[in-house]
């Protein structure tokens, strides 16, 4: 009887994985359900005896299993866009069944944490610092330290959280590593735990992850023997993008508002219930496992250029041909990414620009492609590394539209608890409309008598993109958080190198 | 089973969670729909709460909301990915098919970035779709 093995990740099922694994059942095919290779242009994708075939209709059945499909890619371990890969968080990505004890387990699973437990914690801290692993959510922060800070605070409690509150636009990499390899991640966190001395962990998973949460929440039943005596309870968030942010995040456990905390105190002294918290992204504790086996810390280290060492799982989306997840060492180009792997736009039409790291990321010129990835060439041209999502726009694009959307985004999901953000990004989209309207007189809540202070005579479009910039660093340097904080980056870019788009 | 039997059932199931306000506002929102006011005072009271605080919480989210909506929800993803492959082409006729029937609520990813633009109904997703796409996924709502 023929195995064929198909995705059940949500992105594949979004794209009628369900229909095709019926299909081939019907026709009496053993059907196995496992995770995503990350091909997603290919999706849905089906592996018979390795070889790929994609993307899949219930109708392509047939000539799949007569030999005779067009649709095949050859071995997809050996299609280029797998093949230039460096996977280590993301090595069982295709391969395993993603709630299989068994399939785990073969694959290494559960490796790391044997050897860990063999360590004492601060042996394991010190691995962790080893190898260089920095914060995957976007700050960059080192681990290692982090890690200490929490194992040398003293309290009867302490806690592990991890942030799976993926917000971003153009980000899926945490979705992915939830669905489809979980006992991964609960494997990072339980070294964590352990290397801390922490004995009750979170996964805040953000509620527009559905599927995710269903495996994880069967994922932790299922391995809650191997990992006591730590314990792992889900959290789903309530659809508010800044709880993505650490601090709000642990209001929103502890069943408040999700308004971001002033720091300090850090998380890592005053964090969830007022105790020591370890808070990390999924794809930072995701990375541990690897870091703990014989030699794993070295191994990373050896990845990547300057302080960005390790892998970096990078997400190819928007309008580009071959989009999905690419897992890399850091110092990678742009151009490397979208034009040699990522094949150029869907669409066919020139790249105008690109938006690294969310909705908060800079737009990227084309004359940058250059660019090598990693956190401080990034920083060095007031652009972010972020969560690696990577997001590709055609000529088509209109870039003043995209900076008031940024504005906007943020109006829409600012917490509300400091001013800057409250309130400026309101302004901020009030100021692109003026600009692209130009020229303007003066509007008639300014003409009204009461209005002192206000300039009754119109605004050039060069004093109203002064007054945005004025508006920006406000923003950039009086938020209490990224979201406020970080706002200015792709309405700035954009503003920058596109200003013909403000018109 | 009646709504205050039912809520009373949700607070004790929640009984014993560290932070239990997020789960249990989940289950009441899963349940009726919404969380009114009576609602809010009687998970108020169960969790030595204000009112005013667990307002406070019900509007800072989302997901919760004060009135029942009886209609089908669609969500749409407009955020940038999606942006980029083409959802604001697509909303326009999206919106036109949803009519009063059905509610076409914006959300700001789905996680779908590479093969957007994408929708999401109850938890069943939606991608690659184009024009006629959404108009049929919601006049099939």
């Amino acid at each position: 009887m023929t195995l064929i093995r198909i995705s059940d990740d949500a992105l594949a099922l979004a794209c009628g994985a369900d229909a095709v694994a019926a299909a081939f059942a019907a026709a009496g095919c053993t059907v196995e359900r496992v995770s995503s290779w990350g091909l997603h242009w290919l999706e849905p994708l089906v592996e018979v005896g390795g070889i790929g075939y994609g993307p899949m209709a219930p109708d392509d059945v047939s000539a799949v299993l007569a030999g005779t499909s067009t649709k095949s890619i050859g071995m997809i371990a050996e299609h280029p866009f797998i093949a230039r890969q460096q996977r280590l968080t993301f090595a069982r990505a295709g391969k395993t069944r993603p709630l299989s004890l068994d399939d785990y387990s073969a694959t290494g699973g559960w490796a790391g944490l044997t050897r860990a437990r063999s360590l004492s914690p601060d042996q394991v801290i010190a691995e962790v610092t080893q190898s260089g692993l920095r914060g995957r959510g976007g700050a960059g922060f080192p681990a290692g330290i982090k890690w200490k800070t929490v194992a040398d605070a003293a309290a009867s409690h302490k806690y592990v959280v991890c942030n799976a509150d993926e917000g971003d636009s153009g980000t899926f990499a945490d979705r992915m590593l939830m669905e489809g390899d979980p006992y991964h991640l609960i494997e990072g966190m339980t070294i964590a735990a352990y290397a801390v001395g922490a004995s009750q962990g979170y996964i805040y998973v953000r509620s527009e992850y559905p599927h995710a949460i269903t495996k994880l929440n069967q994922a932790i039943v299922l391995s809650a023997d191997i990992i006591a005596p730590f314990r792992i309870e889900v959290r789903v968030g309530a659809g508010a993008y800044v709880c993505g942010e650490e601090t709000s995040l642990l209001n929103s456990i502890e069943g408040k508002r999700g308004e971001v905390r002033a720091k300090p105190p850090l998380p890592a002294h005053q964090g969830l219930f007022g105790q020591p918290t370890v808070i990390n992204n999924v794809l930072t504790l995701a990375a541990v496992p690897h870091i703990l086996l014989e030699g794993g810390a070295a191994h990373y280290d050896s990845h990547g250029v300057a302080r960005s060492k390790g892998t970096m799982p990078i997400q190819l989306t928007g309008n580009i041909k071959s989009g999905g997840l690419f897992e890399t060492a850091f110092g990678i180009t742009l151009h490397e990414l979208i034009y040699d792997i990522g094949g150029g736009t869907a669409s066919g039409r020139p790249v105008k620009a690109v938006q690294v790291g969310g909705p908060l990321g800079a737009y990227i010129h084309p004359d940058r492609f250059d660019l090598p990835f990693c956190y401080e060439e990034y920083a060095g041209v007031d652009a972010l590394v972020g969560h690696g999502g990577i997001v590709v726009f055609d000529d088509t694009a209109d870039m003043g539209r995209l900076a008031r959307f940024a504005m906007q985004f943020c109006a829409a999901e600012s917490c509300g608890k400091c001013t800057p953000c409250r309130i400026g990004s309101t302004r901020g989209v009030e100021l692109i409309d003026r600009i692209r309207s130009s020229p303007r007189g003066a509007d008639s809540v300014e003409l009204l008598p009461q209005m002192h202070n206000a300039r009754k005579a119109g605004r050039s479009r060069e004093e109203d993109i002064a007054l945005l910039e004025d508006l920006c660093e406000t923003l950039k340097f009086g938020s209490l958080c990224a979201l406020g904080g970080f706002t200015p980056y792709p309405v700035l870019s954009a503003l920058k190198h596109w200003p013909e788009d403000f018109t | 089973m009646n709504s205050a039997a039912r809520l009373a059932e949700i607070l004790s199931a929640n009984a014993g969670r560290a932070g239990p306000l997020l789960p249990i506002l989940h289950d009441v929102q899963a349940a009726f729909g919404c969380i009114d006011r009576d609602a809010e005072a009687e998970i108020a009271e169960a969790l030595n709460l204000s009112r005013a605080e667990v307002h406070g919480v019900v509007s800072f989210y989302h997901d919760f909301s004060a009135e029942a909506d009886p209609r089908l929800v669609v969500q749409l993803c407009r955020a940038e990915a999606c942006q980029a492959r083409g959802v604001e082409e697509i909303v326009a006729a999206g919106e036109r098919a949803a009519g009063e029937r059905v509610c076409l609520k914006t959300v700001y990813c789905l996680g779908l970035c590479s093969v957007g633009p994408a929708a999401r109904v109850g938890d069943a997703l939606h991608a690659r779709l184009d024009a006629a796409a959404l108009v049929a996924l919601i006049e099939a709502a």
